[in-house]
């Protein structure tokens, strides 16, 4: 590209060159587009312009097929465009199976990242060049929108609720984080730096910084001070082993996936939905606890899986 | 000349039939009614356009050259909430279309003038809460007032600004629901549908999207104002609401509001072209037909405005074929104005002049639309600069020179004076430059990422922020021009007569300014509109 004065953002995830495909090809019909029109213009303009001589407007009458051909080729047009989008959109929104999980706390105005061993960051992200990263996300308080240029990607990030981005990294380097969405008088300070690391760096950049506990280690920690064990230790609710993944059979014959949307509305709203079975006893935890402690809880409820489930997966 | 100017003096004429502010205050005829708003929005305007050189100022360095970020997103808030709901909402409807609806189809006013008045009234006072709003210290919701943000989280003046644009709305549905009662029941003998001139098509089309969407924009900010004083929880998820609603209610009307500001544009520019280049508009039924079909496709595209907002794939792809389903209408439009210069005879008087660079304008912010509507292109422009600049293309770009267009052409039905011609091109070749200058560079930043609504931004923008601002500074130039010189010509200008231009059209059979009652005798139609071709240009 024009080193000094670029067009496009540094493509550095999976994602990116298959966007800007899109985006050339749609510039270039764009082009197309725009000058037919102006050239268009500027000849008649120039070729049937009020002069001696020129001073009686020919009759014309509508054209039927000139009608047709400008209403279905831009459709067609349209259609290549739809449909070469969709099938981008549909690829970049599945995350693959194996992608590391990474969770997101947004508040204003910071971006809280947590990693799963427990170490935890402020306005950057580090991740491992070649590795399908997946988001995990939500917000204390107001919508934000996690967005990185340099990869293509780009989420809400909403209170009250998960969301979720994936990216694979492709170029080592350090890259922008923004917010996208407007959340407040720090909006356009709540920016952060995205590092991508060789794999071996990443895991050296994990394991240092201060000591802490994983997330399951932080969410097994609630369970017991939080006396959730009272109740889901016991048999009187349901109880968490190979609970995550699963699907969940509810009071009055629906079903629901046990997936982080799920246990989080669990917690903060024990009575949305009963497991069936089990009496509606369990208190509401919303108010008690913050959105990384409910995200430490749900990687504890996750960890909890038999060896022969570990195997056969 | 001097006798015209004597005659013009002498005859009783809508401006001097009577005198006093309160003959202006409690008028009900619809071409006062119409000067009104006119000065009422370019008040609005002014205040609009005040705020965007503050923070054109501000964006020139990269840490604020200006003012906080406090004070920064109360300026793009003002500047949004003001240019919308008080600018270009009622521009060319409220204004133009009070002044022509009745004059094009041969009446004497609209169906319901007292209402009419009292549109204005309505108007006014929505105005005054913003003001209030502003003066007491300034909102920073966005024009967009997303919640929770909006209920929960802001301590300024979140509800006064809200009620103003709530009040406001009710202007439009009057407003609206006039010109569909007028349009339907008072058109004068012979004049059919189809003969009907295609402002009036792209006016009624307007008019029932302001009257099926201003409601549900009313609701949406009642809600807001609830849950925001009794904390009754709508969209808040700490009070159990669904911030995501906000976003559908608001988009439903706020998507179709786009086109309430770009359809009666295109109706100007149909006028203007056929004018000028003296043919029948080009396929006229395709055009009046797209008009319809922009307003019923308009209210099936909200949800491009939340690709990325957590709502299901699915919903995303059907919004974003729907959203590719809306240009159509629009290009058939772009073409068919094309098509009406071909063997045609044209002139380029400053009015043309502004709906060329319409149709140039539009059809780049029409073409960028595609990148929007393209999903996957979405998730990475999305709440970018990108937007910005498309949106500025296709709302000051096409609405607002459609709106000048509007105003150049009339201005001698108006005023019954004529403008110096050649300041008139001057300012809009100034205003065209500008404008691209300021909103080009913007496409490039976005794609580079730069997100919107940021006080401060990362150094490697700011070669493109200063170009931006560059051309701001000379785009606001080339709007005060035509504010001095049309002040100017309605004192100093020569008198126009009736029909300056040449034009067909009901509205030029009478003399220029028009008498209160619009037409000695009600006029009977006997011809198509448009009816130039075939015949030679009178010599004026």
């Amino acid at each position: 590209m024009w080193q000094g004065f670029p067009l496009r953002p540094e493509q550095a995830s999976t994602i990116a060159r298959g966007i800007d495909h899109l985006y050339y090809f749609l510039t270039a019909v764009d082009l197309f587009f725009t000058a037919l029109i102006f050239l268009t213009i500027f000849y008649f303009a120039v070729r049937y312009r009020r002069r001696p001589g020129n001073e009686k407007p020919a009759k014309t009458k509508t054209y039927l097929p000139l009608e047709l051909a400008w209403t279905i080729i831009p459709a067609l047009l349209c259609g290549v465009m739809f449909t070469w989008s969709a099938s981008l959109f549909i690829k970049n929104s599945r995350p693959p199976r194996a992608a590391t999980e990474i969770f997101v706390v947004g508040k204003q105005w910071m971006w809280k990242i947590q990693h799963g061993n427990g170490r935890s960051e402020i306005d950057a992200l580090h991740i491992p060049v070649d590795v399908p990263i997946k988001l995990t996300m939500t917000s204390e308080d107001v919508i934000h929108d996690f967005f990185i240029p340099a990869f293509r990607v780009k989420k809400d990030v909403l209170p009250g609720r998960y969301t979720s981005l994936w990216f694979k990294a492709t170029e080592i380097g350090k890259f922008h984080l923004f917010c996208g969405q407007y959340c407040g008088t720090g909006h356009s300070q709540m920016r952060g730096w995205v590092y991508v690391m060789k794999p071996a760096d990443y895991e050296r950049w994990l394991s240092g910084g201060v000591k802490t506990q994983t997330m399951a280690e932080a969410g097994a920690q609630l369970y017991e001070q939080y006396g959730c064990i009272t109740c889901h230790g016991t048999g009187k609710a349901p109880p968490f082993v190979n609970l995550f993944g699963t699907t969940v059979q509810l009071q009055g014959g629906q079903s629901v996936t046990a997936d982080d949307a799920y246990l989080r509305e669990s917690i903060l709203f024990p009575s949305a939905k009963i497991v069936a079975g089990f009496p509606a006893i369990m208190p509401t935890f919303k108010g008690q606890l913050s959105e990384d402690q409910v995200l430490d809880l749900i990687a504890y409820i996750k960890s909890l899986r038999t060896e022969e489930r570990n195997s056969s997966k | 000349m001097a006798t015209a100017a004597v005659e013009n003096q002498s005859r009783v004429h809508y401006l001097n039939a009577t005198y006093g502010i309160k003959s202006w205050l409690l008028t009900t005829d619809h071409k006062r009614i119409g000067l009104l708003y006119l000065v009422s929005i370019t008040f609005f305007f002014m205040i609009g356009g005040a705020a965007a050189v503050l923070m054109r100022i501000n964006l020139i360095e990269p840490q604020g050259a200006l003012v906080q970020p406090e004070t920064y997103n109360k300026l793009f808030s003002m500047h949004g909430i003001i240019m919308v709901f008080f600018f270009l909402i009622p521009s060319i409807p409220a204004v133009i279309g009070n002044f022509l609806v009745p004059m094009m189809i041969g009446a004497r006013d609209l169906a319901f003038p007292k209402i009419n008045l009292l549109s204005w009234y309505v108007f006014m006072a929505g105005g005054c809460c913003t003001l209030y709003a502003i003066i007491a210290g300034g909102v920073d919701s966005g024009w967009t007032f997303y919640t929770p943000l909006s209920t929960n989280y802001l301590n300024t003046h979140v509800l006064s600004a809200a009620i103003g644009v709530f009040i406001a709305g009710f202007s439009s549905i009057l407003t609206g629901l006039n010109f569909i009662v007028t349009i339907h029941k008072m058109r004068a003998p012979g004049m059919t549908w189809f003969r009907m001139p295609l402002f009036l098509w792209a006016i009624y089309a307007t008019s029932i999207i302001q009257i099926l969407g201003t409601p549900v924009l009313a609701i949406t900010l009642a809600l807001v104002a609830v849950e925001r004083v009794f904390h009754v929880g709508f969209f808040d998820p700490a009070l159990g609401g669904d911030p995501i609603l906000f976003q559908h209610l608001f988009w439903f009307y706020s998507h179709p509001a786009v086109y309430i500001m770009i359809l009666p544009s295109m109706g100007v520019v149909s006028e203007l072209i056929a004018c000028f280049a003296r043919k029948r508009i080009f396929g006229y039924s395709f055009v009046a037909f797209s008009s319809v079909a922009i307003a019923v496709i308009s209210f099936l595209v909200w949800g491009h405005h939340m690709f990325v907002s957590g709502q299901s794939i699915y919903a995303g792809l059907v919004f974003s074929l729907l959203s590719f389903a809306v240009a159509i209408p629009s290009a058939i439009k772009v073409f068919n104005w094309t098509a009406t210069l071909y063997k045609g005879t044209i002139s380029f008087d400053a009015p043309m002049l502004y709906a060329l660079g319409f149709i140039g304008l539009f059809t780049m912010g029409g073409l960028t639309g595609l990148f929007l509507a393209s999903v996957a292109v979405d998730v990475h422009v999305h709440d970018t600069y990108f937007v910005i600049a498309h949106f500025h293309y296709i709302m000051v770009g096409g609405a607002l020179m459609g709106y000048l267009g509007a105003i150049h052409f009339w201005w001698p039905k108006i005023s019954g004076r004529l403008y110096p011609d050649r300041w008139a091109r001057f300012a809009a070749l100034v205003i065209f430059a500008g404008f691209n200058l300021t909103f080009f560079p913007q496409f490039i930043l976005g794609y580079l990422g730069m997100p919107r609504r940021y006080a401060t931004y990362p150094p490697e923008f700011q070669v493109l922020n200063v170009m931006s601002s560059a051309g701001a500074s000379i785009l606001g130039i080339g709007y005060l021009i035509p504010l001095i010189y049309l002040i100017w010509s309605i004192r100093n200008g020569p008198v126009a007569g009736p029909n300056p231009w040449n034009a067909r059209g009901l509205e030029w059979q009478t003399p220029s300014p028009p008498p209160t009652e619009n037409f000695e005798e009600t006029p009977i139609v006997t011809e198509e509109a448009y009816a130039y071709e075939g015949e030679e240009v009178p010599v004026g």
